[in-house]
């Protein structure tokens, strides 16, 4: 499959944003300017990236605890984003949800969640609404190894297969929930395999390669935008970071560590358009100065950006 | 008596039960070599090894009712969940299954069992990480729910709910595992069911349990100066509830006040005015009060959830209404 060479840059552009968010993100939790947890993407930029350029405006997704590249790809606003972070009243929910649970429904991004597991059962019912109004939009579910042991797995993908709902599940596969490896709480290797037990695709991808995410994902869209159902996409990673900012990794073995460090995805996908002669060094150089800049300006209005009103604290419980 | 941590007392409970009884073990996520995330069952891994500290995959509703089950045929487990907040996923294993078994099999069986579940705000862990919820398990008959304040009692209490043959929720509240008292050494039980006088006072009763216990004790320093001396119960237990603690001290005092950090409607505070208003009404000079958290969900941005917490001032204010 050929994809053109905008998209691709575009796609490289959204993965080098999101690192740049990221890494400030981590700056400012050190700081203590940012509260709370704060479950961050680095390492795990491809899959947002490859999956959600396939997607229009209007479609959906479910993302989770780690979700600021979910949402920075689907069109979030660094501001805006920034700001709820801090807690401010400019940010997407007025600070009343933070980093774990950033949403822009206006967007089709349905909310990062504190409760894993949960996305996979209310993508369904997004999909069941979406063949319901006879629309031909698709909703994203992202979710991460250690979920797919929730009993939402087996629910939520048994309802969409039956039902044939147009949802994508993309398993972030980067081997750890917190300090348990993915194969000490699970008897198989390839989750994607679970696929069969529905009847639906299930494909296992490299998750730090862009391209070959977004080829995978492709199909699967279509596939549900034709009504045929859903589909499962396993995308192995890594996560650089801790689980939470805070967390030291003490579980980690260090080797694979600088093993995962040297396949990081965005010199890899720098590499390939090089190769390709999509780009230069200068125009790589550039991108990555604009997102630097993009991601300072989000610092500013979040700093500037006033707390809430106490009389906040009792709106938006019932419309 | 040593000085203690809160969270090291419970790990101290959990620990000697285990060197004691073999039938005990402990499971949930990231328990095990991690050490909780916390740090409450530091070291447990290295002690007991893989067998007897399990770390379990992500699936609440699995890891409640492997606390079920594996009680009704003879081991003793202590069962964890990472945030109290995630019981809705594991809800029914523990309100119909747990909870009625005894009931429904005529007395037949035998469920000793404890479920670990932190909780509380103030942490910015937003509406999801940080709820006080004792008044769903309050609403259960054929459970026991505890919620220890003080270090000796979170050890005493451990050991208590590891002894007890019925389920018993554990719930501790992530603001005081840094909190240090003085904690009796070796084998320790603080009885399950019986209400603490955390400070003796005359004019007016405070009520509370958990974390806000140590509000009410800031609140009686306060009131010193106002000369008003102020009697501070500690439940330690919320079901079953000790009564007669509760109305000896009301019947002293005249006045009460209950504070909890939950949300308002349908909160245990309301269980506690209905007892002292059914059975001590008699003794009350004023209306019983509650300071609680509005009825919202906890929000993330820290000046909203420093609003949402019930405060000494908010204590103090409700005290002096009533004067
Ligand atoms: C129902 C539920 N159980 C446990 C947690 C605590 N928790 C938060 S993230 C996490 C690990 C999730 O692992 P995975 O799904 O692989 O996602 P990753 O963090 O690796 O991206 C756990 C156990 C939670 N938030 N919700
Ligand atoms: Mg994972």
């Amino acid at each position: 499959m050929k994809i053109e060479k905008e998209i691709l840059i575009k796609m490289y552009s959204d993965m080098v944003r999101i690192r740049a968010f990221e890494h400030k993100a981590r700056d400012l939790f050190a700081a203590q300017k940012i509260p709370g947890f704060v479950h961050l993407y680095v390492g795990e930029e491809a899959i947002a990236t490859g999956v959600i350029s396939n997607l229009k405006p209007e479609d959906y997704i479910h993302s989770h605890h780690r979700g600021h590249g979910h949402l920075l790809v689907k069109g979030g606003d660094p501001n805006v984003m920034m700001a709820e972070l801090f807690g401010k009243t400019d940010g997407y929910c007025k600070g009343k949800g933070g980093s774990m649970h950033i949403a822009a429904v206006d967007l089709g991004m349905l909310g990062a969640n504190g409760i894993v597991g949960a996305g996979l059962t209310l993508a369904a019912g997004v999909g069941f609404a979406l063949k319901y109004l006879k629309t031909d939009k698709v909703c994203i579910c992202f979710f991460g190894d250690g979920s797919s042991n929730r009993g939402t797995f087996h629910e939520g993908l048994n309802m969409a297969s039956t039902f044939k709902l147009p949802v994508v599940y993309v398993c972030e596969n980067n081997q750890y929930g917190i300090s348990n490896r993915q194969t000490t709480a699970m008897n198989i290797t390839d989750i994607s395999d679970r696929a069969g037990a529905y009847g639906i695709p299930g494909i296992t991808v490299d998750g730090n390669d862009p391209v070959a995410v977004y080829e995978a994902a492709y199909e699967a869209i279509a596939r549900a935008r034709r009504g045929e159902g859903p589909s499962l996409i396993e995308c192995k990673t890594w996560r650089h970071r801790g689980h939470f900012e805070g967390d030291p990794s003490t579980y980690k073995n260090p080797q694979e560590q600088a093993a995962w460090l040297d396949k990081d995805p965005i010199p890899q996908f720098a590499k390939k358009l090089l190769d390709l002669k999509y780009v230069d060094q200068k125009t790589l150089d550039s991108i990555k100065a604009k997102a630097d800049q993009d991601i300072e300006a989000g610092v500013a209005f979040a700093e500037k950006s006033p707390y809430p009103e106490i009389s906040e604290l009792t709106t938006d419980v019932l419309a | 008596m040593s000085q203690k941590t809160y969270v090291e007392a419970l790990r101290e409970g959990m620990v000697l039960e285990m060197r004691k009884d073999p039938k005990v073990f402990l499971a949930g996520e990231d328990v095990g070599p991690f050490g909780g995330c916390f740090g409450q069952t530091q070291g447990m891994f290295a002690e007991f090894g893989p067998e007897r500290v399990v770390d379990t995959p992500i699936s609440e509703t699995a890891i409640l009712a492997l606390g079920v089950g594996a009680a009704s045929v003879g081991t003793r487990p202590i069962v964890e969940l990472m945030f109290i907040d995630f019981l809705g996923v594991a809800m029914d294993e523990l309100f119909n299954q747990a909870a009625k078994m005894r009931y429904m099999f005529g007395g037949k069986v035998l469920l000793p069992m404890v479920v670990r579940l932190p909780c509380g705000a103030g942490f910015s862990a937003a509406a999801q990480h940080s709820q006080c919820m004792e008044a769903w398990l309050a609403h259960i008959p054929g459970i026991k729910v505890v919620m220890p304040y003080t270090p000796a009692d979170a050890k005493g209490m451990m050991i208590a709910a590891i002894r007890d043959n019925n389920p018993v929720v554990y719930i501790e509240h992530k603001a005081l595992y840094g909190l240090v008292g003085e904690v009796p050494d070796g084998d320790y039980v603080a009885p399950i069911g019986k209400a603490n006088v955390a400070r003796e006072g005359n004019d007016l009763t405070l009520i509370s349990w958990g974390a806000m216990v140590g509000k009410c004790l800031e609140a009686a320093d306060a009131l010193v100066k106002d000369k008003i001396s102020a009697e501070v119960v500690d439940l330690r237990t919320i079901s079953p509830l000790d009564k007669e603690t509760i109305l000896q001290s009301v019947k002293k005092c005249g006045r009460a006040v209950i504070v909890q950090e939950a949300v308002r409607t349908g909160g245990f505070a309301g269980e506690i005015a209905a007892v002292l208003a059914e059975e001590g009404f008699d003794y009350l000079n004023g209306p019983i009060l509650r300071v609680t958290a509005p009825d919202t969900p906890v929000p993330f941005s820290p000046p909203l959830e420093a609003a949402y917490i019930p405060t000494v001032d908010k204590i103090l204010a409700a005290v002096k209404s009533l004067y």
